[in-house]
């Protein structure tokens, strides 16, 4: 059952060959790129990034690597946190609304403090800085993978859990056989935008500056701030184009093959008429070394990883009643020491950072909380003119089947482009112009956001039933009622994720909108993102606490008062279907 | 005396509901189920038969009382005993042998000895050829046969059916019974005994050697009867129908006289209304007037081309209603049902609206409680809290639901999903 590919016996081709180079060129590129992890470093000299467009291959493939590395531990961690929180009634009580309120924190202000702290655990190695962006990374795509596997995990149809249970599968075979199957589509969904998401937390994590000190990891995302720095364009179009054919290519060769293998645990009985596609795994599947690879990797390696797990699990489940009684005392006292351990732990910390934080006086506090109101609006207005162009759009697209077939794939690949490697175009413009940046952070946080409104947009308008749209035509209804009987009702609940999706996307944005530079030049608009941004680089500790912790406050009080209940009001009255 | 495979002593089973556990689905059940014996499960849908086989399979507890297979006791899922499901419960990524090998996931075999099972039951079933094809290039039929190979490649003592043919059409049912008796009756299979829950009478006449009756509201088992009847039975045969005929009255008796019974004892509030719409009920009385008399409840069912557990309700509700009344296996209407059925449309709902103040208490109680308040409005929340001391939160939505479709069509109240209240419309006048 884990064979991915049908082994088609025939004979050896060209395309192997192919297939061979590929593979061999792969696992030599991430050897090659992965000596340069470990490379030793003085704070005081950062390595030099190479404007020479022949070094980006190399950036590139760092960066991807770091991409991939991220998405590794967000796989792992979505698999062992999202099971613990489903599995355990107790544990989930109080894992759900963490990971929620996790999900809701913008993660690029917590750079800096990143950024110290992994420095600290590899002194004098670039791993610290390495690990500290693959943990920004990783920060952006974790949470929704989770939330999307432990709603598979609970939404496992009854009838296949009973069923689970008379065939007496243990836990373990019923999370391969079952659980993993069954939240793969959901999940890969899921992996797909939140690796789409990664890149910005990439471009903004290879460079930045703490403390006064300027750190650049070798990458596409600390070329392009060099090049910034340099007020070199030609660099920065080479770094654009750079960026463009990564997404697409792991669009090709990752995503898209990963998505027409997962249609076979679809849970529908009949085949959909319409069935994504890729070349990509066209080829692999026909390749007969890859089915011979598969049959080493995933047949042998696989199936006997999963034989000798299962073993271990018959194994424990046999053991002696005493044996059972001991391992359960011993069970619960480790659960109890980590609960007690991660309580102690959460309690220091959090009495340090109050200690911290009550260096401040009130008059910094509510200043600090005017700097959000000024965010929250620019948030606010952000989306709000997104929504007004996507709204029409979106729908325009949604309801020709033939658009949407061609330009959802382009706008999905416009959503996973880091915005804000566009922001030096803008900022020479407004430099050039001295247009006033305090309305002029507002298009920057539109950039990267307004593309999850518009793909939510599509998608909604598709799913609109074509008798809905038949029976509007048919009645004559005019152009208002139509969007106010139809289109808006139909598209409700999608925007409203959108929305959510957007607006956590630009309270991220804040940081790094709010205060751009050319050339040594800066522009600054007055906001939490910009002051957040200040304070890192001037390593104001106090100051750096608060402004996260005033920016988690305004993300999870609007998330809890405005979009909890849109949402909830969405699903219950405006789900069709 | 053949020996007894499972044995259920005093076995209840209520659903918690904020402590009181008020609403009992099973009540005082005792069975044994012996060797070499073919139980039929039937009764009204919602009557609990399902959650019995559940508990026989150790799926769901009994929350009092104990299960017994051969003379222990379990806890947890019942060590012998396979189960086929109403919707096949096949795993949709796993081809028919992967799916049929499941079976045998729980068992440490030498992987020889599991392919050679695993194709035997395959055989067995009828499913040589299709070893390398997944579950939704089959049909229906075929689904169900790899859900029996599943079951059967363990070789399990009891084999629990439930509603294993309800989800096919009735040609293909037909065959896969026939099919399925002959691995039984002939010993292909070394399954002891099977216990199948099912909702057709002529189904369980046609298979089984026993038949228990269980009654709605909390299930008890109100006969137990055994079918001895020559193998291979002629459905056509004087001695069935006569099976078939019995098992219907009891049926339809037991129904009948609990809803009477019960709309003059005290605890009637209380006792489940008949999940009928409106609409279908009225259509059943046009159609009872259009026969002019008295009819065979049963012909009339095999006439409408109607399943009983969709049959049963709409008698019920209309005797429930006094629009038509049931003597001896026989259904006629009564006057009001008569003048019901000829009436026009407006003149309908108030008879309607008549008869449902009269018979069924918790209308009554709803229209007074609205009535008394002064915007004529209230929280439907209150309505559902009354009926949660006494149902399960699903079949109290369901009684819910169906007594605001009764309501609305007789006028005599609404109800606003957006304020989640019901109300009385106001009269201008």
């Amino acid at each position: 059952m884990l064979t991915g590919f049908n082994n088609i016996r025939r004979g050896f081709e060209w395309m192997d060959l192919l297939v061979a180079v590929f593979v061999f060129a792969l696992l030599y590129a991430i050897v090659h790129l992965g000596e340069g992890m470990n490379v030793s470093f003085e704070p005081s000299q950062p390595p030099a990034i190479d404007l020479d467009p022949g070094a980006l291959p190399y950036y590139a493939g760092r960066s991807l690597l770091r991409m991939f590395i991220a998405f590794a531990a967000s796989l792992l961690f979505t698999f062992s946190y999202g099971y613990v929180a489903a599995k355990s009634r107790t544990a989930g009580k109080f894992m759900i609304p963490l990971l929620d309120v996790l999900q809701s924190i913008p993660v690029l202000g917590f750079l800096s403090v990143l950024i110290t702290g992994c420095m600290a655990v590899f002194p004098g190695s670039l791993l610290g800085l390495e690990l500290a962006s693959i943990l920004a990374i990783f920060t952006g795509q974790a949470w929704n993978m989770t939330f999307s596997f432990y709603h598979s995990l609970i939404t496992v149809p009854h009838d296949l859990q009973e069923a689970s249970a008379v065939l007496r599968l243990n836990w373990w075979q019923r999370l391969v056989r079952l659980e993993m199957p069954y939240s793969m589509i959901g999940l890969t969904w899921n992996s797909m935008m939140a690796f789409g998401g990664g890149w910005f937390f990439l471009a903004a994590s290879e460079a930045i500056s703490v403390l006064g000190d300027n750190f650049r990891l070798p990458g596409v995302g600390s070329y392009m701030a060099t090049a910034i720095a340099d007020g070199n364009m030609a660099a920065i179009v080479y770094s654009i184009v750079t960026m463009v054919l990564l997404v697409v290519l792991v669009d090709q060769f990752f995503w898209r093959p990963l998505v027409v293998w997962t249609q076979k645990f679809k849970m529908e009985m009949v085949d959909s008429t319409e069935q994504p596609t890729s070349w990509a795994h066209d080829i692999l599947q026909q390749s007969k070394l890859v089915a011979f690879l598969n049959d080493i990797l995933v047949e042998r390696l696989a199936g006997g990883f999963y034989r000798s797990v299962n073993r271990l699990v018959e194994a424990m489940a046999v053991t002696s009643r005493r044996g059972k009684k001991v391992a359960g005392i011993l069970l619960t006292a480790a659960r109890w020491g980590l609960v007690v351990g991660m309580v102690y732990h959460a309690g220091q910390y959090a009495y340090a950072g109050w200690q911290q934080l009550s260096t401040v006086d009130a008059g910094q506090v509510l200043a600090v909380f005017r700097l959000g109101a000024l965010t929250f609006g620019r948030v606010t207005i952000a989306i709000f003119l997104a929504v007004l162009w996507t709204l029409p759009v979106g729908v325009w697209i949604g309801l020709n089947p033939r658009l949407a077939r061609f330009l959802q794939p382009v706008v999905q690949i416009a959503a996973s482009f880091p915005a804000n490697m566009l922001f030096p175009f803008v900022t020479v413009f407004y430099l050039r112009h001295s247009v006033n940046f305090e309305w002029g952070a507002i298009p920057l946080m539109m950039l990267g956001t307004q593309w999850y409104i518009l793909f939510n947009v599509i998608a909604g308008a598709i799913a609109i039933p074509n008798d809905l749209r038949e029976a509007s035509r048919i009645f004559n209804l005019s152009l208002i009622k139509r969007w106010q009987k139809m289109v808006l009702p139909g598209i409700f609940p999608y925007l409203i994720t959108g929305i959510i999706t957007a607006s956590g996307g630009a309270w991220n944005a804040s940081i790094v909108s709010e205060l751009v530079s050319w050339e040594g030049k800066d522009l600054v608009a007055r906001g939490l993102g910009s002051y957040i941004n200040a304070v890192t680089t001037a390593g104001d500790w106090p100051s750096i606490i608060l402004g996260i912790a005033v920016m988690c406050v305004f993300v999870v009080a609007v998330n809890r008062l405005v979009w909890r209940p849109l949402y909830a009001l969405a699903e219950e009255k405006y789900r069709l279907g | 005396m053949a020996r007894a495979l499972i044995e259920l002593r005093n076995v209840f089973r209520q659903y918690d509901i904020r402590g009181e556990s008020d609403a009992i689905v099973l009540e005082n059940i005792n069975l044994t189920v012996f060797e070499d014996e073919f139980l039929a499960i039937l009764g009204p849908s919602g009557s609990g038969k399902s959650t019995l086989l559940r508990i026989i399979a150790g799926l769901v507890p009994a929350t009092i009382g104990k299960v017994y297979y051969l003379g222990k006791s379990i806890t947890g899922v019942n060590p012998g005993v396979a189960m086929v499901f109403q919707s096949f419960a096949l795993f949709p990524w796993l081809t028919v042998r992967e799916n049929v090998m499941l079976g045998l996931e729980g068992k440490r075999l030498k992987p020889a000895e599991r392919e050679e099972k695993t194709l035997k039951a395959i055989d067995m079933v009828g499913l040589d050829g299709y070893e390398n094809a997944y579950p939704k290039e089959l049909s229906g039929g075929m689904r169900q046969r790899v859900g029996l190979g599943r079951a059967l490649v363990n070789d399990p003592d009891v084999l629990l059916m439930d509603e294993p043919f309800s989800a096919l059409d009735v040609l293909t049912a037909e065959n896969l019974r026939r099919d399925m008796l002959e691995l039984w009756l002939e010993k292909k299979i070394t399954t002891k005994s099977i216990i199948m829950v099912t909702h057709g009478i002529e189904e369980a006449v046609y298979m089984a050697d026993r038949a228990l009756v269980l009654s709605s509201g909390p299930a008890r088992i109100i006969e137990d009867i055994k079918i001895e009847l020559p193998r291979w039975r002629d459905k056509n045969s004087p001695e069935f129908s006569d099976m078939v005929d019995r098992l219907y009255s009891i049926m339809i008796k037991k129904q009948t006289q609990e809803a009477k019974a019960e709309t003059t004892a005290d605890t009637s509030e209380w006792s489940p209304v008949p999940v009928v719409s409106a609409g279908a009920l009225t259509g059943f009385l046009e159609l009872l007037e259009d026969n002019n008399e008295k009819a065979d409840l049963y012909r009339l069912a095999e006439r409408f081309v109607m399943e009983i557990d969709d049959f049963l309700p709409i008698v019920e509700a209309a005797s429930l209603l006094n629009l038509a009344r049931i003597v001896e296996g026989d259904i006629e209407l009564t006057p009001e049902g008569a003048r019901f059925a000829r009436a026009t449309v407006l003149e309908r709902k108030e008879l309607f609206r008549e008869q449902l103040v009269k018979y069924v208490p918790f209308v009554n109680k709803i229209v007074k409680i609205l009535d008394a308040k002064s915007n004529k409005q209230m929280d439907i929340d209150f309505f559902k809290e009354m009926l949660s001391h006494h149902f399960s939160p699903k079949e109290t939505d369901r009684q819910m639901s169906i007594i605001i479709n009764w309501g609305r069509y007789a006028e005599l109240f609404d109800y606003d999903d957006d304020s989640e209240r019901l109300f009385i419309e106001r009269d201008e006048d």
